[in-house]
């Protein structure tokens, strides 16, 4: 049985002993005028390059076009809010930052075509780390990344976002809900694009 | 077939089979899919339930099976097949053609079922979306046109019906008609189109309708009130025990972020087996009303109430209730710790047995019933089962214990088990447990329970607490056990009765079943809790309290979760005079004129036990954390310390230990002298009883729930209905000279000179307006 177990242990001193034996630090001689100016070429040449500084906040660089920064909640091209508040995104988020609560919608008011649509709506930005999983994981697209990425405050409050701030904005066609689904139209027709803008 | 309770005097039948390579033993009779289970292997399903009759509806469970070498020509249902000697099963795990036939089926299940996961209540708990992912194929290989119906439908005001979702396993309609025997729904149409539907005639007014929502293997049937509010990730789940009723439901309470948002019932399966009802599934919003008390009160000196802190509020209460003669109502909704606070806070502090737990209708004959039948004596749900003959005595199971309903009709409908029911009329309850209705006159029930035969020592009496609204009518119950031999037991209606009486929360009882009178259990307690002396005079009931507040013989009360329109309707005007102590959640009529006002906890905000009518303890943890609400029993201990006169009762643990420390008193129990019976004559005698959902404080703020209420109807016999010329329907106008109720009538089997009507419903409250509550001349006219 033994010999089956014969393994040589590992040597901790292994380690230190490499340590005290790594390469010592080449001694080029003395330093000549020659080698200083050998020193001074990577400044020298730096000179002649466009700089990539940017005079932020007075400029503001586009990022790369699937930069993943806040968080932004859809319209239906009518103005319906496409969350149905079902807390996949909630479910799928590692770091616990986004709450959502349903509610139903009534005929009176109706905020997101079928049945439930989310009241309440939080991302914390605290804890947020823009992973995307959300968006993976959200049913109706009704969540997706902006690139906006200027997300600093000075107080906690402030960066828990709520679902107004959040949600898209009122564009050509939209209405603000709560209002009923396009006459003749499901959610449905909603989810395949069918309806169309409100014209004005 | 029962599967699942072999009564210990059967000898079991052992079966030896083989599933998947191994071999288990189990009773006859057992289901492969049950046997299965024995092994650890996972049959997937969705009709079977083990508590349900098979009925094979969903096919998810279908495995090979081979008798002595003989195959079945195709994979066989596991969940409708029972094991036989020499069987070979194969599951999923070791029978390609099973686990095809599996995951077919499973491909047939999701073709009509819609994407709704969602927008579903389910989704996250759901087996169809559990079981799809374990035994389903990835891919649908459909890409037709899902068939589509309407969504949801109200099946009741609670219950919502989502019939694209529905599987038709069957469960919902074997419940309603198996277990809680009111066969509302039932699967309408044949084929694609099959769906579960309601009689369009009669709303599915169940008191059971919310296990349906609970054992929908899909999202089909949903309950209005959760509709979308949570995920079950979001959920914090408590085990805790009903307080609605004295059944003793095991329950499970769901809070998300300090919120209670649902309350399923708990698998017990020596109480409630896996069901409750809809009071206790759905009432639990009256915790979170607005009236709610969050800080304590004291009336100032200009007679308002102010809010006030807590070394304010307790200064005040203790400088009140120290006067010489002060008394305790405790109400019947405390816990046993809270209970045992009261009991002990009455003898150690206030040094009196004025203290009755009976905010009801009550008798000094009850009070002796309880003491010498009753108190340390238990009874359990087993007996039910076991029982040849099952009487029930001015106890409407159905709406009183509805547990006990369910436990009773399983035996009916299982063996036949043999009811009979002293009662004034054919309730729906009795005639689902096919009861012999012995007809009464509300007060005259002594002389039927005397010419009760046929018991055996195996026989089973039930009394209600409204028996002793009949005048000897204990005393005969009492009688008919002994000399038949037969089980006695008391089913209060209020979930703390049980443990207040335990713990001597009555004027002739201290805790364990000790008897005030007796000198020795006196002292036994007094070593206990190390003072020198305890009182040694019968206490006041809760009647003679108020009469000594009235009289002024009693300066001030001390008083937890009393309603005084229970009691009678002149009780507050009693109250009024003396100096009140009100340990409420909510307001109510008794803080209207209470001194000091201490706000306590909620059940789901505490923690505690309930004995319930079997005399089991059903303990419970907090669900919700409310840092400043405390249970009674911590008040107390604080108003004691204040007085200079502890009970030591620091917490609900402190109680708990101190109480099960005392144990029961196994000396002499106090003799019961029985009281003789009057016979009760009139025109018209009036029969009440509170129905399961009524005008109860504690259902306050659920509409949905309160719409299932069965309605408010005043039941007469046909001859008067033809005496006033009425027909169903038809408004009848019940009085007396205090006041009217208005209902619409009812014919149905009732003794000609009796009436009988809700006695707390939204639009009946008897002791409120008629000032009685049962077994009083009342007159009847038309509206």
């Amino acid at each position: 049985m033994s010999e089956l177990y014969n393994i040589e242990p590992f040597k901790n001193d292994a380690i230190e002993k490499a340590a005290l034996e790594s390469t010592p630090v080449v001694d080029n001689g003395p330093s000549t005028f020659l080698t200083q100016l050998l020193g001074f070429w990577v400044t020298f040449r730096t000179m002649f390059k466009k700089p990539n500084t940017v005079q932020y906040p007075e400029v503001k660089e586009p990022t790369a076009p699937r930069f993943k920064g806040r968080h932004q909640l859809n319209r239906h091209p009518d103005g319906l809010e496409k969350c149905i508040g079902c807390e996949l995104c909630a479910w799928a988020c590692p770091a616990d930052a986004i709450y959502v609560e349903g509610e139903s919608n009534t005929e009176e008011a109706r905020f997101s075509p079928g049945e439930r649509y989310g009241k309440v709506y939080q991302i914390n930005y605290l804890r947020c780390i823009f992973c995307g999983l959300c968006i993976e994981a959200c049913p109706t697209r009704a969540l997706t990344m902006t690139n906006e990425y200027e997300l600093a405050d000075d107080s906690r409050e402030k960066l828990i976002y709520e679902k107004q701030d959040l949600l898209a904005p009122i564009h050509q066609g939209m209405i603000m809900p709560p209002h009923p689904m396009a006459p003749g139209a499901d959610d449905g027709s909603y989810y395949r694009g069918e309806v169309k803008g409100v014209q004005q | 077939m029962s599967t699942q309770e072999v009564s210990s005097d059967v000898t079991l039948e052992l079966i030896t089979l083989t599933i998947d390579g191994f071999e288990v033993t189990v009773p006859k009779g057992t289901l492969v899919i049950r046997a299965a289970e024995k092994l650890g292997i996972q049959i997937p399903r969705f009709c079977d339930h083990p508590l349900l009759d098979p009925v094979g509806a969903c096919r998810q469970c279908l495995v090979d099976i081979e008798i002595n070498g003989r195959k079945f020509p195709k994979p066989q249902a596991s969940c409708t097949i029972p094991v036989e000697t020499g069987m070979v099963v194969n599951t999923q795990l070791t029978s390609n053609v099973a686990d095809k036939a599996q995951k077919g089926i499973m491909e047939f299940l999701l073709v009509n079922h819609p994407l709704d996961c969602p927008v579903c209540d389910k989704g996250g708990e759901c087996p169809l979306q559990n079981q799809a992912m374990s035994n389903g194929n990835g891919e649908s290989r459909f890409d037709g046109y899902k068939r589509t119906f309407e969504k949801p439908i109200n099946i009741s005001s609670q219950v919502l019906l989502d019939r694209e979702r529905c599987i038709l396993c069957a469960r919902c309609t074997r419940f309603s008609e198996e277990i809680a025997g009111d066969p509302f729904i039932t699967l309408n149409e044949r084929g694609a189109l099959q769906q579960v539907g309601i009689y369009e005639e009669k709303p599915f007014d169940s008191y059971f309708s919310g296990n349906t929502v609970q054992i929908c293997p899909v999202g089909a049937l949903t309950g209005a009130s959760y509709r979308f509010r949570a995920r079950p990730f979001d959920l914090v789940s408590t085990p805790s025990a009903c307080e609605h009723c004295a059944s003793g439901c095991d329950m499970r309470t769901d809070v998300r972020r300090g919120k209670t948002l649902r309350r399923l019932a708990g698998d017990d399966s020596q109480v409630n087996e896996e069901w409750n009802c809809d009071k206790g599934r759905w009432a639990f919003k009256y915790a979170t009303a607005s009236d709610r008390i969050k800080t304590p009160m004291v009336r100032g000196a200009d007679g308002q109430l102010h809010e006030a802190s807590w070394p304010e509020a307790l200064a005040t209460a203790a400088a009140g209730l120290s006067v010489n003669r002060a008394a305790v109502l405790v109400g019947g909704r405390a816990t046993v710790e809270d209970a045992y606070g009261y009991s002990k806070f009455a003898r150690v502090a206030l040094n009196t047995n004025d203290i009755d737990f009976r905010a009801r209708v009550h008798t000094d004959e009850e009070r002796d019933f309880l003491a010498s039948a009753i108190v340390g004596v238990q009874v359990n749900y087993s007996a039910i089962d076991r029982a040849d003959h099952l009487v029930l005595i001015g106890f409407e199971p159905e709406d009183e214990s509805p547990i006990v309903f369910l436990r009773a009709f399983k035996q009916v409908r299982k063996r036949g088990l043999k009811v009979t029911t002293i009662a004034p009329f054919t309730s729906r309850g009795s005639k689902k447990l096919k009861a012999e209705v012995v007809k009464s006159i509300a007060g005259n029930e002594a002389h039927l329970i005397a010419k009760i035969s046929g018991l055996t020592s195996k026989s089973v009496i039930l009394v209600g607490e409204r028996l002793c609204e009949s005048s000897g009518g204990l005393s005969a119950t009492l009688a008919l056990s002994q000399s038949s031999g037969a089980k006695l037991a008391w089913i209060p209606r209020r979930a703390g009765e049980r443990g207040a009486l335990e713990v001597g929360a009555i004027g002739t009882l201290l805790p364990g079943g000790r008897s005030v009178s007796d000198a020795s259990a006196r002292v036994d307690l007094q070593s206990a809790w190390g003072v020198k002396s305890l009182p040694e005079n019968i206490g006041r009931t809760t009647s003679e309290i108020i009469e000594g507040l009235h009289n002024g013989d009693i300066d001030s009360l001390l008083v937890g979760g009393v309603d005084p329109l229970d009691i009678s309707a002149d009780a507050i005007a009693g109250l009024e005079k003396a100096f009140v102590v009100s340990l409420e959640m909510r307001h109510s009529a008794i803080t209207e004129i209470a001194n000091v006002i201490l706000p306590i906890a909620a059940v789901v905000e505490k923690s505690g036990s309930f004995l319930d009518w079997e005399g089991r303890a059903r303990a419970f943890e907090a669900a919700v954390d409310v840092p400043d609400l405390r249970s009674d029993v911590r008040i107390l201990s604080m108003i004691a310390d204040q007085m200079g006169k502890p009970i030591n009762l620091p917490t609900v643990a402190s109680a708990a230990n101190e109480f099960s420390a005392l144990g029961n008193w196994d000396g002499a129990r106090a003799p019961f002298t029985p009281t003789s019976a009057t016979l009760i004559s009139g025109d018209t005698i009036l029969a009440s009883w509170r129905l399961l959902l009524d005008a109860g404080s504690l259902q306050d703020g659920e509409a949905n729930l309160a719409n299932t209420a069965h309605p408010s109807v005043a039941i007469i016999s046909a001859e008067r209905a033809e005496k006033l010329g009425v027909k169903t329907g038809d408004s009848v106008r019940v009085f007396n000279e205090r006041g009217a109720i208005t209902l619409s009538c009812e014919i149905r089997d009732i003794e000609n000179n009796s009436v009988w009507i809700p006695r707390n419903s939204h639009t009946s409250k008897t002791i409120a307006t008629l000032g009685v509550a049962s077994g009083a001349s009342v007159s009847v006219v038309k509206a």
